[in-house]
């Protein structure tokens, strides 16, 4: 419980940083989350975060609020070295984070959540009082919203505010906002922005984590890009850079790996997907009118930065989800809104990308797995009875044929490694020649020499004739594997482009349509 | 606020130098273990009843073994057992059927009575007359308690489905409505003059007992195991074969285990949830149906009402869900039963359930995780 005495400096630039991060270093088992990451936040501006999914920014801000421990590497906050060991040591020093998933009591009121886990008031909640407190607390700094009114009845847009107000509540002085608009609306997200600048004009310093160029270039001050757990950009000035810069510094410039792909004319048109408009989970708007087709004998990308509408559409073509306008057709046939199973019956697999909660089901056989799709129909099963011999006996023939490791075919797949996991799933799906595959991440979390194996398997499979949509966040692997690769952003496609220009292809990831880019030469600063 | 803390150093003094360590387990257990695990549990449950035994002044070696000889000392109590767990068996199966959906099923004993009122019906209303042939009866009253048992599955079944009610509340208040039900028939319109109990029903209604065959076999003087056993393990069986030989039943078991991975498999998730209460209410209706005409033979509420909905749901845990298992487990169950008529404070029986149930539950735990005693970081 030390005073700090605030030392006033004559020129802003002397006074140390409000936060300064070291040669952090945090390893995850079998990856490399943040290496030796150096950032430094100063007084009352917004320093901006940027990076793909997976780059590390989130893991960076976890360590700064105390919810991770780094390896090695110091922070410093005001100047001072600090040793968090949990998000109350974080929150003590002034550094609040504000996570995507709201952390919120519905049945509660604004106010009670807002005390929860503090020490005052004791034993007597005078909500009254602290509702006022609270209410001047939101006025001081334009965060609107009723002290009184229970979690359940706010917008999203609100119970942000109550996030931000809690942090505030507790003194927090640097305030860390993940990833803030993803679940906002548009409208919301301007009142957001004003909010953040009146926080700065109040003395409160921001980190802003996004992987939206448009809005970090419109709301910071500075910028740190993150590749692969690295600094590619460090706490540049927002006006020296533009947006190309920027695009190409969160994409990277690897090389293409090549893969065997064999020249093949694409035949037929089998899924044609046309006009289609979905809503997401929380009933906003997630595609805006998305028109493609893929045809037999070739592999379509959609790149896209994660949340951007790729799992949504991935649910309307197999029929997981209801489109609210369009039409999408298999073989001539509407699949779309008619039930999974009616498009399973109609020959497409789908390889999601949640393998655990949707491809599998954990403490299920591998028998069972391989089953899921087939077990309606013989040989699997004969009138009522399920023929366990038979099942068995495929479910060897695919372990032999996919690899999968696994001593038992009647082991229980929550047993099996993430790899193993996806051959099992991947065995099902293209067992018995489907004509049209939707695999979202399909390699998502494998090592190296399983992502070789999916590669493989998927351009096996468009060999055989079958149409492939590859939804994926892997630029490198988009490309290696497709014939064309569509980018998709805010629910709407930007452009079609078949080489792996990453400038171009960066632009359109974060907002900039194809033809735009082509006019304007993509040379605008930002 | 400008008071800042800089390291987290107050609260921290003394730390154990040991801790307990989780892991999950990666590796398939042995086909073994979990039987072992389960009877080491049982054994723990018991030295664990014997010391409370021993606090309230009893001697915990003569309290289980009376409660031994009680139940399974002669071929006449241990009959007795096997007609206390029957009923058991019925409602274990329907709970087990339920809860292999994730459908809470907490009605089995409202969809027991309402079995034992569609027998009853048969009988009393009566829609076959007193003399009619046994072959006629049985299987007559047999197919009523399923569907009236069916019938209160079928409503928290479909209002699960629909409506989303929770299953868990509607089958819970369905047992009250179910005691009232069959409490208006035996008060109003079916009672033996005037006493709160339906006439005696003709013998021919009655489900064979051993005791019927004791002029060829003198062994079964006296024995009152009936037919209802039979029933209970065929349908044990065959309720093993919809789980796990049938189409169905691997529908059953993949929502069950991810309703997320069976919607990604065009099943038919409401569909399932309605046919499923419906046969588990069935399942327990038909125990209804042989405890009234096996063991009570005629309609009375409290032989009938007796909780065995909810021993059922103990038993179906305690067998891990498996329907073969629940016909030993229901024994072992009806042995307690039996057994709190003989020792003295009757509560010790219970006690023991409750402690066995506990344990089990808890063992469950070291299936699914290594447990290892670490040294305390330096964190």
């Amino acid at each position: 419980m030390v005073q700090q005495p605030e030392v006033p400096s004559p020129s802003a630039m002397e006074a140390p940083p409000v936060v300064e991060m070291r040669k952090i270093v945090k390893r995850f088992p079998g990856v490399l989350a943040n290496e030796n990451v150096d950032f430094d936040l100063r007084k009352s501006e917004i320093h901006a975060l940027l990076g793909e999914n997976g780059a590390g920014k989130s893991t960076l801000m976890n360590v700064l609020a105390g919810l991770y421990r780094q390896e090695s590497g110091t922070i410093l906050v005001k100047g001072r070295p600090v040793n968090f060991v949990s998000p109350r040591d974080a929150i003590q020093a002034g550094i609040g984070m504000i996570h995507q998933h709201f952390m919120l009591v519905p049945t509660q009121t604004v106010t009670e959540n807002i005390l929860l886990g503090l020490d005052k008031p004791r034993f007597r909640m005078r909500l009254k009082e602290y509702d006022q407190v609270i209410g001047d607390l939101g006025d001081r700094f334009g965060l609107k919203v009723d002290p009184s009114a229970k979690i359940w009845q706010l917008s999203v847009g609100e119970q942000q505010r109550v996030e931000l107000l809690k942090m505030l509540y507790r003194g927090a002085e640097v305030l860390i906002m993940d990833e803030p608009t993803a679940v906002l609306a548009p409208s919301e997200i301007d009142g957001l922005f004003a909010t953040l600048r009146s926080m700065i004009a109040e003395g409160k310093s921001i980190i802003f984590i996004s992987h939206k160029l448009q809005e970090v270039t419109a709301i910071a001050d500075r910028i740190t890009v993150l590749r692969k757990g690295k600094v590619t950009a460090g706490g540049q000035p927002i006006g020296e850079m533009t947006r190309q810069e920027l695009a190409r510094l969160m994409v990277g410039r690897d090389v293409v790996f090549h893969v065997d792909k064999k020249q093949l004319e694409p035949g037929e048109i089998v899924l044609s997907v046309a006009n289609i408009h979905a809503d997401n989970d929380k009933g906003l708007p997630a595609l805006r009118g998305v028109t493609f087709d893929v045809r037999a004998g070739e592999v379509v990308g959609l790149a896209g930065v994660a949340g951007n509408g790729q799992n949504e559409l991935s649910q309307v073509i197999t029929g997981l989800r209801r489109c609210t306008e369009g039409c999408v057709e298999l073989n001539g046939e509407v699949i779309c809104n008619q039930g999974s199973l009616y498009s399973i019956e109609r020959g497409l697999a789908y390889v999601p990308e949640d393998r655990n909660r949707v491809g599998s089901s954990p403490n299920l056989s591998v028998t069972d797995n391989v089953i899921m799709k087939k077990y309606r129909k013989a040989p699997i099963s004969r009138g009522w009875i399920l023929d366990m011999m038979t099942a068995t006996r495929f479910a060897q023939e695919l372990k032999e044929t996919y690899d999968i490791i696994v001593p038992k075919v009647e082991t229980p797949v929550r047993l099996l490694s993430g790899g193993n996991l996806q051959r099992v799933i991947l065995a099902r799906e293209f067992s018995g020649q489907p004509k049209m595959i939707v695999a979202v991440q399909p390699t998502r979390g494998l090592d190296v020499g399983a992502i070789e194996g999916v590669h493989r398997l998927l351009l096996t499979q468009r060999e055989t004739g079958a149409a492939i949509l590859l939804i994926s966040e892997e630029l490198e692997e988009l490309f290696s594997l497709s014939d064309r690769v569509l980018v998709i952003y805010e629910g709407k496609l930007m452009g079609e482009v078949r080489e792996a220009d990453l400038d171009t292809v960066g632009q359109m990831m974060t907002g900039t349509p194809l033809e735009e880019i082509r006019k304007g030469g993509g040379k605008q600063n930002v | 606020m400008s008071d800042t803390k800089m390291t987290a150093s107050g609260s921290q003094g003394f730390r154990f130098p040991y801790r307990v360590k989780l892991e999950p387990r990666l590796e398939m257990p042995s086909r073994y273990f979990p039987a072992l695990v389960s009877i080491g549990a049982v054994l723990v449950a018991l030295i664990i009843g014997g010391i409370l035994i021993a606090f309230s002044g009893g001697d915990p070696f003569r309290s289980y073994a009376h409660i031994a000889r009680a139940s399974f000392g002669n071929l006449g109590v241990l009959s007795d057992t096997i007609v206390k767990a029957t009923p058991i068996l019925f409602t274990s199966l329907a709970c087990i059927i339920a809860f292999r959906m994730k459908l809470w099923n907490i009605g089995a004993e409202g969809q027991f009575i309402m079995g034992a009122f569609g027998a009853s019906f048969v009988v009393l209303l009566p829609v076959l007359p007193a003399d009619a042939s046994p072959w006629l009866f049985i299987p007559l009253m047999m197919l009523a308690s399923m569907i009236t048992g069916g019938l209160w599955g079928f409503i928290p079944g479909y209002l699960k489905a629909y409506l989303r009610v929770n299953e868990i509340i509607s089958t819970l208040m369905l047992n009250y409505i179910a005691v009232f039900w069959i409490n208006f028939w035996i008060f109003a319109v079916w009672s033996e003059g005037g006493f709160q109990m339906s006439p005696k029903f003709p013998d021919n209604a009655w489900l064979p007992r051993l005791l019927d065959f004791s002029k060829s076999f003198p062994a079964f003087r006296g024995l009152t195991t009936h037919l209802g056993l039979l029933i209970g393990i065929v349908a044990a069986v065959i309720l093993w074969l919809i789980i796990y030989r049938s189409r169905w039943g691997y529908e059953i078991r993949l929502i069950g285990d991810n309703p997320h991975a069976a919607r990604y498999a065009g099943i038919n998730i409401a569909r399932n949830t309605v046919l499923v209460m419906m046969l588990s209410g069935a399942l327990a209706g038909l125990g209804g149906m042989s405890e009234v005409t096996g063991m009570v033979h005629r309609l009375q509420t409290s032989p009938i009402a007796a909780g065995y909905g909810f021993t059922g749901i103990i038993v179906a845990w305690l067998s891990k869900l498996n329907p073969l298992v629940a016909i030993f487990v229901s024994i072992l169950f009806g042995a307690l039963i039996l057994a709190g008529r003989e020792i003295q404070p009757s509560g010790v029986p219970k006690m023991i359930q409750g402690i066995i149930l506990v344990c089990l539950i808890a063992s469950d735990f070291l299936l699914r995780y290594r447990v290892r005693i670490v040294r305390t970081e330096e964190a």
